[in-house]
């Protein structure tokens, strides 16, 4: 169970690494852009790739009457978000001290990773709700419009996760470092809980 | 019978199979080595070159950036001409940049670029070049690719021996092709001899900015300085000069310029000088010359006429000028890496001169003189001797130097380059080149260390190297392999202006650190408009200042009223994108003044005097966008007497 305790708290650690590094990448090349625009989303905010990269973003994206990337005062989750991931991290480190002193048992860690995961899905299910609206929500006097065979407006909303094609650029959304950290500290908690189960099938038997 | 027959046939087969195997490897080779060429010369699209080379442009004026091995042009800069193709020399910011002491100028005669040096190796920060006619020397920031400061050279004329940098950049100097009066005065020409006089000068740049400053001049003789190079590795500190019309001849040079058996190099011990000069020594002489700087913050250029310039004259300072006699009015002056040998191309000579620095010393040590010119002390010509490569062509010029001990002539007369061995002085290739080659380059050539693995030849005659385009042509310039034993021709380009010199180094150097925009942040002109908020249009008397932005697609403001017939309006454009490549023109119609081409984050500055009454458009002339058309605007022009109120606008209409 000390094993499992440490992994535990190791793995509620790693979530920090999100203050650090992006969460999640968009990347956007075209025949223009061989050196491809980019966006890092961060959970306190959005960051271009490069210095002007969000301006020249917002430049284009006006021809089609997209709104300009928001600024992380201009969006409630960035300052929820991380108190989130800080409230999560003590939970974790808690947990996992008090497993270490056996005063709590292997279940606990489950329950972090259940309510970990609630939290992450409903974080995508936020994320995703904001591109659709970034995507679509378009100024009805962009300068080009341009419709589906069906004849209803084009979406330019980005892929959650891997690529789209939207007119000319070639947009590919992948977790960053950030995000590869917090899946990996993630699934340490569910190492943790396996040990920590198998450590105490082991006592009672 | 059947016997002849048959040993006939057996001949024949065998001739056959001689001839036949002779024809198979003949076409094989010659397919081979020609494809070969065009791999070593083919850059796949989108692949970049391994070098750049920085041509000269001659009477352009300006310096032409090129790719090698593919021989392919990227830019042309502009350095001592108006170039209306960016608005240089006609922007209200850069008219500074081609201001003299004779007034504004609009053009030049650029010749020898050269790339500044930390440690005898070049760093790639920037390239000076210099003016001839009005001596000038410019320098390029590599980090933009733009001309940044110009500074003129009092007492100089033809400022021809020129613009060679020292293994640390300390200086950068000028010699005087044509000795003038010092100062000048009016007197009669046919005085010149005794009279004239030759200043050397020496411009201090300083390590961190770059900034030129005159140091000193060295009032030499009234001889022509041809050309030099500055000693490196044992001879740091030294500076060569060629001279020649050693007779002092005012007229007729191609004759009394050529009577005598030997002319000069002229050896320059500048360490000696500058110590003299650091203790007070020389003279601050009256003079009159510009200035130029232009500012990246302020996006400006400012002339200042500087008034007197320090002046040395040799016999202040003994032991720092000698003369080396060297045969037939030597050319070009070239210096080895290892600063040991000193190569006089004695353009009337069969054979080519090779002094060594260290019998120089050798000499001077011993005070073995033959005897002194104004006072400066004249070497024995067999004390200093080298060798000689005896018989290498016809009309030598300028030699560069591989680093493997190679040594590479070229040779005016007889059309051809020729590679010979430092030290044996023996001959070991020549190739023709088409046709009569000016200077030469090996990336790295004027260093300790050059990169022998490119040379390419500059010709003065093209003739029928390319198709025909009447009776004015390009020059032409080949590229060749000089990895091996033998050189190979790889490449013939054609080349803008009349290239001499041409400065080249790995591309390695120096592209990381080019510059893909101007910080809109970092703008201090004083006239940016950094947003729309900033736009105005401001009257001031007959004067109108409009501040102006563009981003894709549109100006702002595009309505303008209150323009009348008889002001001076002043188009300050900032460029708000912050986007690499995405620059925007500007034009007015009936404007008697060039474009503009505005990068992204620079102000730049138009101006327009409206003669006729009516609403003019203006618009875009880079195609910066897919709406690029409808970029465009109105300036309406009202009488001079009307009350028309300065308005703007954008997207709405002005009531």
């Amino acid at each position: 169970m000390k094993k499992a305790s440490v992994i535990m708290i190791i793995g509620s650690l790693l979530l920090l690494g999100l203050f650090k590094f992006p969460l999640w990448d968009i990347e956007l090349g075209a025949p223009q852009y061989p050196d491809p625009l980019g966006m890092s989303i961060y959970i306190q905010g959005i960051e271009g790739a490069e210095e002007f990269d969000l301006q020249n973003i917002d430049g284009l994206n006006h021809y089609i009457g997209m709104k300009t990337i928001p600024k992380a005062e201009e969006m409630w989750e960035f300052t929820v978000f991380p108190k989130v991931i800080i409230g999560m991290v003590l939970l974790g480190v808690i947990i996992g001290v008090l497993g270490y002193f056996n005063k709590v048992n292997y279940k606990y860690f489950m329950g972090w990773f259940v309510l970990m995961s609630i939290l992450g899905i409903m974080g995508m299910y936020d994320f995703n709700n904001w591109l659709i609206d970034y995507g679509t929500n378009l100024d009805p006097n962009a300068i080009i419009k341009v419709t589906n065979p069906d004849g209803t407006p084009m979406s330019y909303k980005p892929p959650l996760f891997g690529y789209q094609k939207l007119l000319n650029f070639d947009v590919t959304s992948l977790p960053d470092l950030g995000g590869y950290l917090l899946f990996l500290g993630m699934s340490l908690t569910l190492v943790a809980f396996w040990l920590g189960r198998r450590a105490s099938l082991k006592k009672t038997t | 019978m059947k016997k002849l027959i048959t040993s006939t046939f057996a001949v024949v087969a065998v001739l056959f199979a001689f001839t036949s195997c002779n024809n198979s490897d003949n076409s094989s080779k010659s397919g081979a080595l020609s494809s070969n060429n065009a791999e070593k010369v083919y850059v796949a699209p989108g692949e970049h070159d391994s070098h750049y080379a920085f041509l000269s442009g001659g009477y352009s004026g300006n310096l032409t950036v090129y790719g090698l091995p593919s021989g392919r042009m990227f830019k042309e800069i502009p350095v001592f001409s108006q170039f209306p193709t960016s608005g240089y020399g006609y922007s209200e910011e850069t008219k500074p940049m081609l201001n003299t002491s004779h007034g504004f100028i609009p053009w030049g005669d650029a010749h020898h670029p050269d790339i500044s040096q930390t440690n005898g190796e070049v760093d790639g920060r920037f390239v000076f070049i210099n003016e001839n006619n009005t001596p000038r020397i410019a320098k390029i920031d590599l980090k933009t690719f733009e001309t940044t400061e110009i500074i003129e050279v009092p007492n100089s004329a033809g400022n021809h021996s020129s613009s060679y940098v020292t293994e640390n950049t300390e200086y950068v100097v000028a010699g005087t092709r044509f000795s003038v009066p010092i100062p000048q005065r009016d007197m009669p020409i046919k005085e010149y001899k005794g009279n004239f006089q030759g200043a050397l000068s020496f411009i201090s740049v300083a390590p961190e900015t770059g900034n030129m400053d005159i140091k000193f001049q060295v009032l030499m003789p009234g001889f022509n300085y041809d050309l030099s190079h500055p000693g490196r590795g044992k001879s740091h500190g030294w500076f060569f000069f060629t001279t020649y019309n050693t007779e002092e001849a005012n007229t007729l040079l191609e004759v009394n310029a050529s009577q005598n058996d030997k002319d000069f190099i002229a050896a320059i011990n500048w360490k000696k000088i500058e110590e003299y000069v650091n203790n007070g020594g020389g003279t601050m002489m009256p003079a009159n010359y510009a200035h130029n700087v232009y500012d990246e913050v302020t996006h400006t250029a400012t002339s200042t006429m500087k008034k007197e310039v320090r002046v040395v004259n040799p016999s202040e300072v003994p032991g720092a000028v000698y003369f080396i006699p060297t045969p037939k009015s030597p050319h070009g002056c070239d210096v080895d890496p290892t600063g040991e040998y000193i190569v006089g191309n004695g353009k009337l000579s069969a054979n080519l001169t090779v002094h060594s620095f260290t019998k120089m010393l050798d000499a001077i040590k011993n005070e073995k003189f033959a005897g002194e010119a104004y006072g400066i002390p004249i070497l024995n010509f067999e004390d200093v001797l080298a060798g000689v490569v005896e018989q290498p062509g016809l009309g030598p010029l300028h030699t560069e130097f591989d680093g493997k001990g190679n040594a590479y002539t070229t040779f005016f007369i007889s059309s051809e380059v020729v590679k010979w061995k430092l030290g044996t002085w023996e001959v070991i290739d020549r190739k023709p080149t088409y046709y009569s080659p000016g200077h030469l380059a090996i990336p790295g050539g004027n260093s300790g260390k050059p990169f022998g693995k490119y040379m390419f030849v500059m010709n003065k005659i093209t003739k029928d190297r390319y198709l025909p385009v009447g009776p004015e042509l390009e020059h032409s310039a080949q590229l060749y392999d000089i990895s091996g034993d033998k050189m190979e021709l790889l490449l013939d380009f054609p080349t803008h202006g009349e290239p001499h010199y041409a400065a080249a180094i790995p591309a390695s150097i120096i592209k990381d650190q080019s510059q893909k925009i101007y910080k809109l942040a970092d703008n201090k002109h004083p006239y940016a408009a950094k947003s729309d908020a900033d736009t105005k249009v401001i009257r001031n008397g007959n004067e109108v200042h409009i501040q102006m932005t563009t981003i894709r697609s549109h100006f702002s403001p595009d309505n303008i009223e209150g323009i009348k017939v008889g002001d001076k309006v002043f188009f300050h454009i900032t460029n708000l994108e912050q986007d690499f490549d995405v620059p925007h023109g500007f034009a007015m119609i009936g404007q008697n003044n060039s474009g503009l081409l505005v990068m992204p984050g620079q102000t730049k500055t138009s101006v327009w005097e409206p003669k006729e009454v009516g609403v003019w458009p203006f618009y875009c002339t880079d195609f910066c966008s897919a709406l690029h058309q409808e970029m465009q605007g109105y300036v309406r022009v009202s009488a001079e007497d009307s009350d028309t109120p300065i308005k703007w606008s954008l997207g709405e209409d002005i009531e």
